[in-house]
């Protein structure tokens, strides 16, 4: 490695490369590398980094942020026209008439697209004002589930842990939430307030089952959390069969109805399903960036997530801050639990989670680990579910196309020299990139 | 130099105090402790019935008849006796020995099934029929996890072996179909474990991006693919694009007709086949060859590999793309062996368990199989105690596997270490 | 095989690692490269095994110009390096560490492991290596370890190996005996380049010395030239190292260990029975071969060692069995030996990094709420008080300078009431200007009546700063002698040899050879 020569500081800190992330966290190697996706481990103590923001801008994240979105949808419209059925008509005589194939390829493309933002922002078609921001409003109710998630698997990775188990967190939560919901009934105000406190709970358990584990016997994480969710899937399915939770009279895997006092009201009156846990989820994001950037807790967490043994020489309690940060992950990823029982289904079901613990991964990781930022890519995905149903509907293509594109974004978004090279944005080539992770290790080096 | 004549102060070895590990012994304990109450005192006043032999054999043995009682208290009793047994050596601060735990669990399986039989509605099974179909269950888990050893021992984490095995098996469908040979569908579901591999790759070794995080969306890219292009194309048109037709089972004349061991390991498909050979061919590579010495030390300390003129990243890059036509393999089992079309998430999280797999059989190609054959027989298990109708819940069975894996990586069946450098990307200077 | 460096440059970034460096290295020589840490020796070792691309210069070999890609470009030419961190596989025997990369094999790609044995014997019965072929890397001491690494590059025909730093881990008469190690392989014809910043070992074994200094060679020396001069060539200056200190001024002694046992994870007694006090106003160095008990002695005393008995008292009260927080509660500072692992957390900023040891308290925290703006304003006060050389407090301590790192650390210990301060390899890997404020520091600590302990492997380090010295080896204390004690005779205690013995061997070896008088030349710390 290098050595360092001077004492100015080495490394020239613009280039936006994991591999310079990842040689300065790692001090060469000697420290294992953050498992975990952040912009930075640092905290934000309300200190300009410097910097013209125009610069940030072009260089930055959010230039790469916005081409990998774009690139995404463009290649979910290839796929989307590729497998059309008048696409595939046309294209027999695309020498004949090529003009033929390309409109069909349009009108594919854009035909599903329009749906999904007809679906999910604005309807212009509807009759009423209602029916025109209906779809924003089921955005938003579709999106509170996964903000809540995504922050509970956001918080994690700050810490140092890859927090694949949103989707347990969630069915337990939900489950003690629903639970609460159908079992007890007491007065109207209390019965919500317990709700919610059997979903922290809940998703508490389950995540700091995985804290203790990781804790006490090193166990790793990823592993844990990836078998309690399916743990969390067959308890609940079993709880299913049992008087306790099987709707009387019901042979069918499916818990009573709520009560009525146990649900969060709704927003905008009820035409609309938006509900109060929408606001909670906004109240989350602001207690988890206070959490993190603002609390000596936060502290804690980034420190043992950035590096573990700086943390443990500094006397912080590694151990308690892993059992503690996965505690309040999964009580995040119980609120979206209690987001789906107590406000958009009102009744708890094997499918109760969907699959918004999985797509929360995905959310955090585009958010890159901020709680604006997941809540941000939170309300994105969730304006993808909410316009990929109507898609689905008005136009035949089926929601999958929004796994692709999700999916297709985040790894965009964790590959900047490639999207940069896609829109031919590599001015540096990549003799930069080299010497970017070279003066990164030579400061670490000397 | 005078040094000869000097002594240093400590001329005995340093002294040691060997460390007593409490795990094992307590968890016996506590098991063997369960099984008395569970086994014995609650025993079913049936007897269990097992099947040994089938039609098809040439050799007809009876079957196998245990008193619920008698067996259940036997079993429990000798679990206990080498609980007391791991205590006493514990004590005594002597290593245990690998076999005490094996019998350990061995005696658990056969106590468990004798409660679980004898207290079922119908008091008999097939113990060939139970084992045979464990075999068939295990075959994509030995080839998903294969990919996780070939992956791993390289030093890149292989989360994506779910979104290899759903490749291949959407490609073994297609290509079969399309072009109306099983075999070339087989040959394209490694092309496209391949692929997914590809993928993994270049995210993982090019542009360094955490392989976890690129393991977990591929394994919804692949989902996402696989179910809108069956939900499109396939579901139009499923004549020409989703009839893929079966792998023969090739049955090898006498050998197959021996009881038990015949149908595992001589009536089996193309697939059945390749795994046995996948196995042997992947821990005689790593662990005799010239290959293989070169992958573990990547994976270990992939500097000290570089400096002595060995290109990490391309070992690391091969071996990924090697594991995922491996898993792609086993990914054409669920299109060509067990039913005959694919639908949506066919493969239904079985890469996860192949993953897990992988760390019950510590990052070995032998380990990896047995494990996967002892959650193949869980499986199997649950599906036929359904039909038996015993009292214990499905649900829990179908928990097992991912229980025993919890309990494996928080080290309580013994400590699982994987390669020194898995996980990191090298990025040279 | 005659070796020749021309013009090489190598940049990272803005960062001139090397600039324009000419080196000749003749057949059947040893050629030192001294430099101070920093200078640029492994960035250029690195460029002539093929690790690095140089981004301008030539290299030459046998006046022919040669490419190389990779290190095996660089080992088929006949060159083998032994890195400073050994690059052996712990899990793997030696055999195989050998084989690895040069493997024979027999038929199918099947490893032939009984060819490199039979090598292996035959260069450990040439040179008198005692290694077992079959044995685990991660079970043998480094010494052995180190021998293991010039197997392998002798294994592979190297005619010209580089060593780097090859002395860092070994006690002085391992030492002597990779010197004599050296001699013989330059009779069988094999060059060697040696690399280190020790001026005694340079001067003892090399034909040619080039001194590098900031990336340049400044110049080359013969061996016969005094320490002085060599120092003076390396660092730049007129070099007086000797520091000005008054002498110690020891109180009560309020910190005291006694029969303190450290066990690891296989039950191996790391630190052994140690007993020791410091007084307030002292510093104690430890001494002793890496490796000998001294991280797991200050971990155990921060409470970072699970398996400690016996007590550590500080001011009367019992600090084993607390947890960290607790003992730096009680007024402990601590500077680990690995800042970037143990000091630093190296994404944070100057700010965070500032506080990470009292984050949770007034005036940086009110409950569990931080305060930022008197964070901040701390952190402008250290940086400018400790000589920080930062754009901002905000920027992450990863993008500083070793030096700048340390000074962080540093910092952070020394702005509160200590009642102890531990300082582990205080100035490993700083130049030396640093190491100059870094030892300044200790002492002002000291003359502010807080008791010391230092725990370093470089002798010069130790003669400088304590007051007296305790020696471990293999986790016991050899003995405690008093702070001018000869280096000859704290070199055997080093491997053992307990200090009576070890006064009279060293007595009659003094007649023999180097004066004990070397000790300010300057030689160990940059």
């Amino acid at each position: 490695m290098p050595e360092n020569l001077n004492t100015e500081p080495a490394a020239e800190q613009t280039a936006a490369d994991t591999a310079t992330d990842t040689a300065l966290a790692t001090a060469d190697g000697r420290i294992p590398p953050s498992p975990v996706p952040v912009a930075s481990q640092g905290g934000d103590l309300g200190h300009d980094g410097g910097g013209s923001l125009l610069r940030q801008i072009f260089t930055g994240n959010s230039l790469v942020a916005f081409l990998s979105v774009v690139l995404a949808i463009v290649l979910g419209g290839v796929l989307i026209a590729v497998t059309d059925e008048k696409v595939g008509a046309a294209a027999t005589y695309f020498f004949a008439r090529p003009s033929d194939t390309l409109s069909a390829i349009w009108t594919a493309a854009s035909g599903a697209y329009v749906a999904l933002f007809q679906g999910s922002i604005f309807n212009p078609n509807a009759q009423t004002f209602e029916g025109m921001i209906y779809p924003i409003t089921e955005t938003l109710t579709v999106a509170t589930p996964l903000i809540c998630a995504g922050l509970g698997v956001a918080l994690a990775f700050r810490a140092g842990l890859f927090n694949i188990g949103a989707q347990g967190q969630i069915i337990i939560g939900a489950t003690f939430a629903g639970w609460v919901g159908f079992t007890w009934h007491p007065p109207v105000g209390l019965h919500l307030a317990l709700v919610i406190v059997g979903g922290l709970l809940g998703g508490a358990v389950w995540g700091g089952v995985v804290g203790l584990l990781k804790a006490r016997t090193g166990a790793h994480e990823v592993i844990v959390t990836i078998m309690l969710n399916y743990i969390a899937q067959f308890l609940l399915l079993f709880l299913l069969t049992t008087p306790a939770f099987q709707r009387p009279g019901n042979t069918n895997p499916i818990s009573p109805l709520l009560d009525q006092s146990a649900l969060y009201p709704l927003v905008m009156g009820e035409q609309f399903r938006l509900h109060w846990g929408f606001l909670v989820a906004v109240a989350a994001t602001v207690f988890v960036w206070w959490l993190l950037n603002r609390s000596t807790v936060g502290f804690e967490f980034r420190a043992v997530g950035a590096n573990p043994s700086a943390a443990r020489t500094a006397g912080i309690n590694v151990s308690k801050g892993y059992i503690l940060v996965m505690a309040i992950a999964g009580a995040l990823a119980g609120l979206a639990g209690v987001a789906q029982v107590a406000g958009t289904e009102k009744v708890l079901s094997g499918g109760v989670a969907a699959t918004f613990g999985f797509d929360a991964i995905t959310v955090a990781l585009l958010g890159r680990s901020s709680p604006w930022g997941t809540f941000w890519a939170g309300l994105l995905f969730g304006a993808f579910r909410a316009g990929g149903t109507a898609m689905q509907a008005d136009t035949g293509t089926p929601i999958d196309i929004v796994l692709v594109v999700q999916s297709l974004i985040v790894l965009f978004i964790a590959a900047p020299p490639l999207v940069r090279a896609v829109f031919g944005l590599n001015p540096r080539k990549k003799k930069t990139k080299k010497a970017a992770v070279a003066a990164a290790e030579g400061a670490g080096a000397a | 130099m005078s040094a000869t004549t000097l002594t240093p102060t400590s001329p005995k070895a340093a002294a040691v105090d060997k460390p007593v590990s409490w795990k094992v012994p307590v968890t016996l304990s506590v098991v063997a402790v369960a099984a008395l109450v569970v086994f014995g005192s609650m025993a079913p006043g049936a007897s269990a019935t097992f099947g040994i032999s089938t039609d098809r054999d040439l050799l007809q043995l009876p079957a196998l008849t245990v008193s619920g009682v008698a067996g259940g208290w036997v079993c429990a009793l000798a679990m206990l006796a080498l609980a007391g047994y791991s205590v006493y050596l514990a004590r005594a601060a002597a290593k245990l020995p690998a076999w005490v735990p094996i019998v350990f669990g061995a005696l658990f399986v056969v106590g468990f099934l004798i409660w679980v039989v004898a207290g079922a509605r119908t008091t008999s099974i097939s113990l060939a029929g139970l084992i045979a179909g464990s075999v068939t269950l295990a075959v994509p888990l030995v080839f998903g996890s294969l990919s996780g050893v070939l992956c791993e021992r390289a030093g890149v984490v292989n989360i994506a072996i779910e979104g290899q095995l759903l490749g291949g098996a959407f490609t073994a469908a297609v290509l079969s179909t399309v072009t109306g040979s099983v075999y070339v569908g087989l040959l394209g579901a490694a092309v496209a474990g391949a692929l997914v591999s590809l993928i993994l790759a270049i995210f993982s070794i090019k542009y360094v991006v955490n392989q976890i995080i690129v393991g977990v969306v591929l394994n919804v890219l692949i989902s996402g693919l696989t179910g809108y292009l069956f939900s499109t194309v396939l579901t139009r048109d499923p004549e020409h694009f989703n009839a893929p037709g079966r792998l023969p089972i090739i049955e090898i004349p006498f050998l197959s007709a021996i009881p038990i061991i015949g149908p595992i390991l001589f009536r089996q498909s193309v697939v059945g086949y390749l795994m046995y050979i996948a196995v042997a061919a992947v821990w005689f590579g790593l662990f005799k060859t010239k290959w293989g010495l070169r992958v573990r030390a990547v994976g270990e300390h992939p500097q000290a590999a570089d400096t002595v003129g060995i290109k990490v990243n391309r070992i690391r890059f091969w071996n990924v793309i090697l594991g995922g036509a491996i898993a792609g393999v086993g990914g054409s089992f669920f299109t060509l062996v067990a039913v005959d079309s694919f639908t949506k998430d066919i493969s239904g999280g079985r890469g996860f368990i192949a993953l897990a797999a992988l760390i019950f059989g510590r990052w070995n190609p032998i380990g990896a199989f047995l494990a996967a054959l002892l959650f193949g027989f869980a499986d199997n298990l649950q599906s036929l105690l359904t039909i038996i109708g015993t009292p214990v819940p499905s649900q829990f069975m179908a928990m097992l596997p991912y229980a025993v894996t919890i309990f494996a990586v928080a080290g309580l069946v013994g400590r699982s270490r994987p390669p020194a450098a898995d996980g990191i990307p090298y990025v040279k200077g | 095989m005659k070796l020749e460096l021309k013009g090489i440059t190598k940049t990272f970034g803005s960062l001139v690692a090397n600039d324009h460096i000419d080196l000749l290295v003749e057949p059947g020589q040893v050629h030192c490269l001294l430099g101070e840490n920093g200078a640029g020796k492994s960035t250029l070792m690195n460029v002539l095994y093929g690790l690095y691309d140089p981004t301008e210069g030539q290299i030459l070999v046998d006046d022919e110009p040669v490419v190389f890609k990779g290190p095996g470009d660089a080992m088929a030419a006949g060159i083998g390096m032994v890195h400073q961190h050994f690059m052996l596989i712990p899990v793997f025997t030696v055999v195989e560490n050998v084989a690895l990369g040069n493997e024979t094999t027999k038929g199918a790609g099947r490893l032939d492991l009984d060819t490199t044995r039979r090598k292996i014997k035959e260069i450990s019965d040439k040179y008198g290596f005692d290694v077992d072929p079959d044995a685990l890397v991660e079970d043998l001491p480094v010494g052995v370890q180190q021998r293991v690494e010039i197997i392998k590059a002798l294994v592979r025909d190297a005619k010209v190996l580089i060593l780097d730093e090859p002395t860092a881990v070994l006690t002085p008469q391992e030492t002597d005996e990779l010197l004599d190690i050296i001699r013989q392989l330059k009779t069988n014809g094999t060059s060697v380049v040696f690399i280190s910043h020790k001026l005694r070992e340079v001067k003892a074994i090399s034909d040619t010395i080039t001194v590098i200094r900031r990336g340049k060679v400044v110049g080359s020396a013969d061996p016969s030239a005094s320490a002085t001069e060599l120092a003076s060539a390396m660092v730049g200056r007129a070099v007086n190292l000797s520091l000005e200190k008054a002498p110690a001024r020891p109180g009560e002694a309020t910190f005291a260990v006694r029969n303190l046992t450290v066990t690891d994870h296989n039950g191996q007694h790391v630190v052994d029975d140690l007993s020791f006090d410091i007084a307030q106003g002292e510093v104690l160095a430890i001494a002793g071969v890496q490796g000998n008990g001294q991280t797991e002695l200050t971990e155990a005393v921060l409470g970072l060692q699970p398996h400690a008995r016996g007590s550590v008292k500080l001011d009367g009260k019992e600090l084993l069995g607390r947890s960290v927080k607790q003992v730096l509660d009680a007024g402990v500072g601590f500077v680990p030996e690995d800042r970037q692992v143990d000091g630093l957390v190296g994404a944070f900023s100057i700010a965070e990094n500032m506080i990470l040891d009292r984050y949770d308290r007034a005036p940086f925290a009110k409950g569990i709420g931080l305060k930022p703006s008197v964070i901040a304003a701390h952190a402008e006060k250290k940086i400018s008080e400790f000589d920080v050389r930062t754009p901002s407090v905000t920027a992450a301590v990863g993008t500083l300078s070793g030096g700048n790192q340390q000074k962080v650390v540093l910092a952070r210990e020394l702005s509160r009431p200590l009642r102890l301060f531990i300082a582990s390899q205080p100035t490993r890997g700083l130049d030396v200007g640093s190491i100059e404020f870094v030892h300044k520091r200790v002492i002002a600590e000291r003359d502010h009546g807080t008791p010391v302990m230092i725990v370093s492997t470089e002798l010069d380090e130790v003669l400088e700063l304590a007051d007296r010295i305790a020696v471990l080896y293999r986790g016991r204390l050899v003995g405690i002698v008093p702070g001018n004690t000869s280096r000859d005779v704290l070199g055997l205690m080093m491997a053992g040899i307990p200090p009576e013995e070890a006064g009279n061997a060293a007595g009659l070896h003094e007649t023999a050879a180097t004066p004990t008088t070397e000790r300010h030349d300057g030689g160990g710390h940059a």
